[in-house]
């Protein structure tokens, strides 16, 4: 095998891997911040801004970074507010968008859209054009990502301590919701938009357990992104199944060898009998 | 144009509050409140629960507007806050180093600080694991660490217990007297609180009455809204300060008890 980008396996590989870096220091403060839900509402947000974007024929990536800010900052605002509680508030926003993106799909003449490729991502047919724009994303969304680090870190830990210290919050928290919304962006190829959140969710998942400070957490999620990218392509490759949903299985597997009762199971089965060895004496 | 002479730096006006009116659906939490803080001056803000408390001390940290009314400070105003509550998520790795490196303490500093608040035995211990009282102490020192012009502090006792708060309220005076910065106590605790406060502020949504300890325990306002038993049991403590356990009304102080 050549590594040209060419072939459509290599191209796959450095557009997964290119969003597995970013994805898992991203997931880390999710998962902190506890904003699982809000990243899932984003992600459907991205159907309304792929049909904008075929309505209004503007660049589809660049749609999606739209919807799902603007989707983000309403629902900043509306949470502020405190009118209703914001699991409600997520639920209404996440179905709402999903709908209206739907509603907007079907008033195009001709259908255009693969809407299961749009659910379900696919990452076997990333062309060079998307390589760009996949690579130019996560690099901008990585970069702006170690560049509120630290204020980010302070704001989640505690937000009124860190805005007394004069952190400016609000705008870090829109940074972040922004570089979210790159995110959901460049990855909605790769495992389409209901699966999005689980590339942002797993790998962090897998990596509180071997972590010790944020940044050790944010290396090795960005590391186990990487490995469910390559080993899902794979198994795609041999078995012949959908690639998008074959990396968030393959993350899957590597959270479950990860849990503490695996651990248990592997030394409860394979651990030499040292007892019995005294005996023999 | 009349013109003042500057005033002694020990009275300089850090944060001036006039007018505060605060809403919240329909009530009025805050009304109507004037509030000064000055260096080196302890202010005890003292009220039953419900009372605007943590509102009013929200609105002088900037953490939200009043619906009315302004508050002044300094652009450059160092403030040292520590919360009432604090909740790091389970998810997130971080020793009490770590965190007390955010507030943007210097490495050299942070293991000082820990000794200053007597908590230096968690200095690698994950945040999450350690107990109410550490966590006190571990936030004080974080206050300590940005060299505060003020020191805000809400209920900084809670969980803690007696020995340990007569220890943190002298560890607090002493920061005063040795940096010289305003002090901004939220308590309810009366009757260990008052006895190094200069300044009392009783707030019920509006300020009942302020000023001198003694001159507010024997206030009317105060004894109504504290009730008849608060004459007694939150009597204002005028121990000397020279010995170290002479903290509640119920514990006798060590020197009586040598006599």
């Amino acid at each position: 095998m050549t590594w040209s980008l060419d072939d459509f396996v290599v191209r796959a590989l450095i557009a997964g891997i290119g969003v597995a870096l970013v994805a898992g220091p991203l997931g880390c403060f999710i998962i902190w911040r506890r904003m699982a839900f809000f990243g899932a509402t984003m992600s459907h947000a991205a159907l309304l801004g792929v049909s904008l974007a075929f309505l209004l024929n503007i660049n589809v990536t660049l749609g999606i970074i739209g919807a799902c800010t603007v989707t983000a900052l309403i629902l900043l605002s509306l949470m502020r507010l405190r009118v209703l509680p914001s699991d409600t508030l997520l639920g209404l926003l996440a179905h709402a968008s999903l709908a209206l993106g739907l509603v907007a799909i079907s008033f195009q003449d001709t259908l255009r859209i693969d809407l299961l490729s749009l659910l379900f991502g696919d990452i076997l047919s990333v062309s060079r054009g998307d390589l760009g724009w996949i690579l130019g994303g996560g690099a901008v969304a990585l970069a702006a990502l170690a560049l509120i680090w630290r204020p980010l870190l302070s704001a989640t830990v505690h937000e009124e301590l860190a805005q007394v210290e004069g952190v400016r919050v609000r705008l870090v928290q829109a940074a972040f919701v922004l570089v979210m919304a790159v995110v959901v962006a460049i990855a909605m190829k790769i495992v389409g938009l209901l699966l999005i959140i689980s590339l942002l969710l797993i790998p962090p998942a897998v990596a509180r357990r071997f972590a010790t400070t944020p940044e050790v957490m944010a290396f090795v999620a960005a590391l186990v992104g990487v490995l469910s990218v390559i080993g899902g392509i794979e198994a795609s490759l041999v078995w012949d199944t959908p690639a998008g949903p074959s990396i968030v299985t393959a993350a899957t597997v590597l959270f479950v060898i990860s849990l503490p009762l695996s651990s248990a199971i592997w030394h409860a089965l394979f651990r030499k009998p040292k007892k019995a060895h005294h005996h023999d004496h | 144009m009349n013109i003042t002479p500057a005033q002694p730096t020990t009275h300089d006006t850090l944060i001036d509050a006039r007018g505060l009116i605060k809403h919240y659906g329909g009530h009025t939490v805050i009304d109507s409140v004037d509030l000064t803080l000055r260096r080196g001056e302890l202010t005890t803000l003292i009220g039953p629960n419900g009372s605007g408390k943590t509102t009013l001390v929200r609105l002088l940290l900037g953490l939200e507007r009043p619906n009315a009314g302004t508050v002044t400070a300094p652009p450059d105003l160092r403030i040292g806050y520590v919360p009432q509550r604090i909740h790091v998520d389970e998810s997130m790795p971080i020793t009490v180093r770590r965190f007390l490196a955010l507030g943007g303490a210097r490495a050299s500093g942070i293991k000082t600080a820990l000794d200053e608040v007597g908590a230096q035995h968690v200095l690698n211990a994950p945040l999450q694991t350690i107990s109410g009282g550490e966590m006190r102490r571990v936030l004080l020192a974080r206050a300590l660490l940005r060299d505060p012009d003020l020191l805000v502090l809400d209920e900084p006792t809670a969980g803690v217990d007696l020995n340990g708060q007569s220890e943190l309220y002298d560890l607090i005076n002493a920061v005063r007297r040795q940096k010289n910065c305003a002090v901004l106590l939220i308590s309810h605790d009366l009757h260990i609180v008052m006895a190094a406060t200069d300044h009392v502020v009783c707030l019920n949504h509006h300020v009942c009455c302020s000023g001198a300890p003694d001159a507010v325990s024997a206030h009317p306002e105060y004894l109504a809204l504290f009730g008849p038993k608060a004459a007694h049991t939150h009597a204002v403590y005028t121990h000397d300060h020279d010995h170290a356990h002479t903290v509640a009304g119920d514990v006798v102080p060590l020197a009586d008890d040598a006599s």
